[in-house]
């Protein structure tokens, strides 16, 4: 088990990087925390698996420093770093069997046959194949042959982590459930530190102690779902969480007060006179109807009732706004007024989050960015 | 990871080595006079000479050979994929009668061998009157081309999904109009894997092509074959014409390169 | 998943009139000659399966298949390992792999008498690069009268000839393992040998089986290469199936005995052919699960 220690880490396909967008990864600092349970989300081609290649070793990163605790890995090859990795699709040796796959790595080290025999026992019960043990791996189901993936990437004690690789791409949801519950029931047995690369929010909300955002080969936020969900610190944070995603509006902040396409609202907090691109960002959940006509003027467009709650589709001078309101709620005739709560609003310049002053005080924007 | 580099790279240059040297040997022959050829023995040319593809491109007789090799290669490739085609689709797409058997039996005249035929083939077409004819070396090599046309192709066919089909009888095409504008672009590089294989397979061929023809029709590999028996050895002329042959296979395999690996990968030869 | 419809059979007629014509009828008259016999001046008489039983009891028919075995189980033997080897060394990917899969899939579009001439003046003790090497290191080595010799350049030819096309084979096979399985490999630190008997062999089981049974099938019906470089000689020792079938047929007219022989010999591959065939379906039903 370790710490992993990424120092100044960027990576590029090409063999001369001049310029940002050359980048699939760019300039990274970050520690990732002895056991505890990561998540790497972002959209396709945000740069996560470069990421999670880099750290297993099976891509060497064209610049910067990787340490396993104080050691320094970045040229070591995949076999020397002692990590597990679960991939994408199910990887088994098909002519083996169930048992004789849980025992690779193990073999392949040279470890002790008795102990060998005793941890695939452990193994097989933990992921719930001591029935199938002597089985060809060959004829599984693909759920079925991604516990063996698991289970090989959790045989040994002494890895310096396990990374996951979307490894739930091919279950079948009702499968997914029950392994992402296996999972999390494991790292909590096991204590090894865990990377869990996805493209889904749900997967990496339940899964991880903390979740880290990537988007266009940057890491945008690193936090608990809690912080995520609620300050999330960059307009892609909020726009990607969420379901639907923040209300993004460009406005012009004067001080305490935002001024939305004419319609001024109270911002709870002083951000002196920003400039560059503005916005203002608040979740659905904390929008709602206002009955004595303040907040803004919008039409709706659509309600969705998802059961729950319902879906207020609403269009404010051309942009989309999104309303979470009870399903028990009666909603307003076609144009009514929308109201936010204070607490929840967010504002942005340049798509990163800037705090607001409580007091009147010089403030500075540097702290949100990374 | 850099030492296995090297060691994959010598392999290959062995092989690669032990592939062309033979081929490079019938070329530096080509490029010598008999004299040189039987009186010094030198690994590359002395006197540099293409006399004897000269031979070969004023002699009616040679250069016919290779036009004869063509014409009857062609129209083997074309006649084996148009009557490939729809037999394969039906292989891919429907369930009838007897299918399995069929199949089956079609594959099995890729086992047989040409020298069984080579006797029934000459009366056959003889009684037909088609004996040195190219057609007949072209029908006669669909015995072998045809089958292999249909294992093929339907292989790629069985690739594209079924729902196509439904969505373009639904939108009103008729058979023949999704066939040749919706289905055949989808399975153009099987249909160039398939042309590659027959192109091959007849071009290579000798014993049916030499049977089947005398005088109008003579292949190339008939010619060099009697060349050799009829006028003592001509070593010279006969090793630039099989470098001429050479190169037909050469160029077709430059531009089907891209396609090789995936033609194989569908396991189908 | 297929629908059953009987108007199928159209779009199969072509084939099947074209496949009729070109093997059908020229089989009834193969299994005509194999009953009959003549004096000539085409009358025939029957004569049931004497043909079959002479060509069995033929010590001429048993020493060419004799011979054919030994041939096809040594090729097989080299081709078939070397293949391996030698696809499991190929570039994977860039120029090098354009440029070893043109390199390497040039013998096979060669014609085939020209693969045995470019033997026949290779392996030439005067003017050829092998038999005068050979010969200039003091080993004697004489493809014309020498049948070691012969059998020898034979085999070598073949194995320059047909073992591309296990290669490529083979290497079609290797481009369709995921990388993931290389990673996880070694991730499990397994060796190179590991990697090779649990990864890319059975991924590469199926290729094999139709590189093996095309290779049985080919060199069964091997014909025109030793008859351009040795013309089954020196004496008989390189008189393979197909050579002495033509011989007979061709050569001496003996209708009747060689068409039993074709009879024979087209059922044998058949016979073995269908074991492949019925082997890799099963494997094919496997793996589609």
């Amino acid at each position: 088990m370790a710490k992993i220690t990424l120092s100044n880490l960027a990576h590029s396909y090409l063999p001369n990087p001049q310029k940002d967008a050359d980048y699939a990864l760019k300039k990274l600092n970050h520690v990732w925390e002895d056991g505890a349970a990561y998540a790497l989300l972002g959209p396709s081609g945000c740069g996560k698996s470069t990421l999670l290649n880099i750290i297993s070793g099976l891509l060497s990163p064209s610049e910067g420093q990787i340490f396993f605790n104080e050691q320094d890995v970045t040229q070591a090859d995949t076999a020397d770093r002692n990590i597990a990795q679960v991939f994408q699709f199910p990887v088994v040796y098909d002519t083996m069997t169930v048992k004789q796959n849980l025992a690779f790595p193990l073999k392949n080290r040279g470890v002790d046959a008795q102990y060998i025999e005793t941890r695939v026992n452990e193994i097989a019960q933990m992921i719930g194949m001591q029935d199938v043990l002597n089985n060809k791996a060959q004829g599984l189901t693909a759920d079925a042959k991604q516990k063996i993936s698991l289970g090989r990437g959790m045989v040994r004690e002494d890895v310096n982590a396990i990374l996951f690789d979307e490894p739930l791409t091919v279950i079948d949801p009702h499968m997914k459930w029950e392994l992402r519950t296996q999972l999390k029931a494991l790292h909590q047995q096991l204590e090894h530190t865990m990377i869990y690369v996805t493209h889904d929010q749900t997967e990496a909300l339940t899964f991880a102690d903390k979740v880290v955002v990537m988007y266009d080969g940057k890491v945008v936020q690193i936090g608990t779902p809690k912080q995520l969900f609620e300050q999330p610190e960059h307009t892609f944070v909020g726009y990607f969480i969420g379901s639907p995603g923040m209300n993004l509006l460009p406005a012009k902040i004067e001080g305490s007060t935002a001024i939305i396409n004419g319609t001024s609202i109270e911002l709870g907090a002083d951000y002196n006179n920003p400039t560059g691109k503005v916005e203002i960002g608040v979740r659905p959940e904390f929008c709602s109807f206002s009955d004595d006509g303040s907040g803004l003027m919008v039409s709706i467009t659509r309600v969705e009732d998802i059961g729950r709650h319902k879906i207020v589709r609403t269009q404010f001078a051309g942009i989309e706004l999104n309303v979470i309101a009870a399903s028990s709620a009666r909603i307003p005739a076609d144009t009514c007024h929308i109201k936010f709560d204070l607490s929840a609003i967010n504002v942005y310049v340049d798509g990163w989050r800037v705090e607001g002053q409580q007091r009147k005080r010089q403030q500075t924007k540097g702290e949100a960015a990374l | 990871m850099k030492k296995r580099f090297n060691k994959s790279a010598l392999i290959m240059t062995f092989y690669i080595v032990f592939l062309l040297l033979p081929i490079y040997w019938l070329i530096n022959m080509s490029l010598k006079t008999n004299n040189e050829i039987l009186g010094t023995f030198s690994l590359w040319p002395q006197n540099l000479t293409f006399a004897n593809y000269m031979v070969i491109f004023t002699d009616p007789s040679w250069y016919w050979g290779y036009i004869n090799s063509i014409i009857y290669v062609v129209m083997n490739t074309v006649i084996s994929l148009a009557v490939a085609l729809p037999a394969a689709y039906a292989f891919s797409r429907y369930n009838f009668m007897g299918d399995k058997h069929l199949f089956f039996w079609l594959l099995t005249n890729r086992m047989a061998p040409p020298a069984v035929f080579a006797l029934p083939f000459f009366q056959l077409y003889s009684s037909v009157g088609l004996f040195d004819t190219h057609i007949a070396v072209a029908l006669a090599h669909t015995l072998f081309n045809v089958p292999l046309a249909v294992w093929i192709l339907e292989g790629f066919m069985r690739g594209v999904p079924k729902e196509i089909d439904e969505t373009a009888y639904i939108d009103g095409y008729g058979f023949f109009k999704f066939f040749f504008k919706i289905f055949t672009p989808l399975i153009s590089s099987g249909i160039g894997v398939a042309a590659f294989f027959c192109f091959m397979f007849s071009w290579v061929e000798l014993l049916l092509s030499r049977t089947l023809t005398a005088v109008d029709a003579k292949s190339i590999a008939a010619t060099m074959t009697r060349t050799v028996s009829a006028s003592g050895l001509d070593w010279g002329v006969l090793s630039a014409a099989g470098v001429l042959t050479i190169i037909p296979g050469a160029l077709v395999i430059y531009f089907v390169r891209h396609h090789i690996a995936k033609g194989f990968a569908l396991g189908r030869v | 998943m297929k629908t059953v419809n009987q108007k199928a059979w159209f779009l199969v007629l072509p084939v099947l009139l074209l496949v009729g014509f070109s093997a059908v009828i020229p089989l009834m008259t193969v299994v005509n000659y194999s009953v009959q016999d003549t004096f000539g001046n085409n009358v025939f008489y029957w004569v049931g399966l004497e043909w079959f039983e002479e060509i069995l009891h033929s010590e001429r028919m048993h020493n060419a298949l004799g011979r054919q075995v030994i041939f096809t189980t040594v090729i097989m033997l080299i081709e078939i390992p070397l293949g391996i080897f030698i696809s499991l060394h190929m570039p994977k990917k860039g120029v090098w792999a354009s440029v070893c899969l043109v390199l390497i899939a040039l013998p096979l579009l060669i014609p085939w008498n020209v693969v045995g001439t470019i033997w026949q003046i290779f392996g030439r003790i005067d003017i050829g690069l092998l038999g005068h090497s050979l010969n200039a290191l003091g080993i004697d080595y004489n493809y014309v009268q020498n049948a070691t010799a012969a059998w020898i350049t034979i085999i070598i030819m073949d194995v320059w000839h047909w073992t591309s096309l296990v290669v490529l084979l083979c290497y079609a096979g290797l481009q369709a393992i995921p990388d993931a399985y290389y990673q996880a490999a070694k991730i499990d630190q397994a060796s190179r040998w590991n990697v090779f008997r649990y990864i890319e062999l059975p991924k590469m089981m199926g290729v094999l089986l139709i590189a093996s049974l095309l290779r049985f099938m080919d060199s069964f019906m091997i014909y025109t290469e030793p008859f351009v470089l040795t013309g089954g000689g020196p004496g008989n020792v390189t008189t393979f199936l197909s050579i002495d079938l033509v011989k007979m047929a061709i050569g001496q007219f003996d209708l009747g005995p060689a068409a039993a022989f074709s009879l024979i010999y087209f059922l044998t591959i058949l016979l073995i052919s269908w074991v492949f065939y019925t082997i890799m379906t099963n494997i094919d039903k496997r793996e589609g699960m």
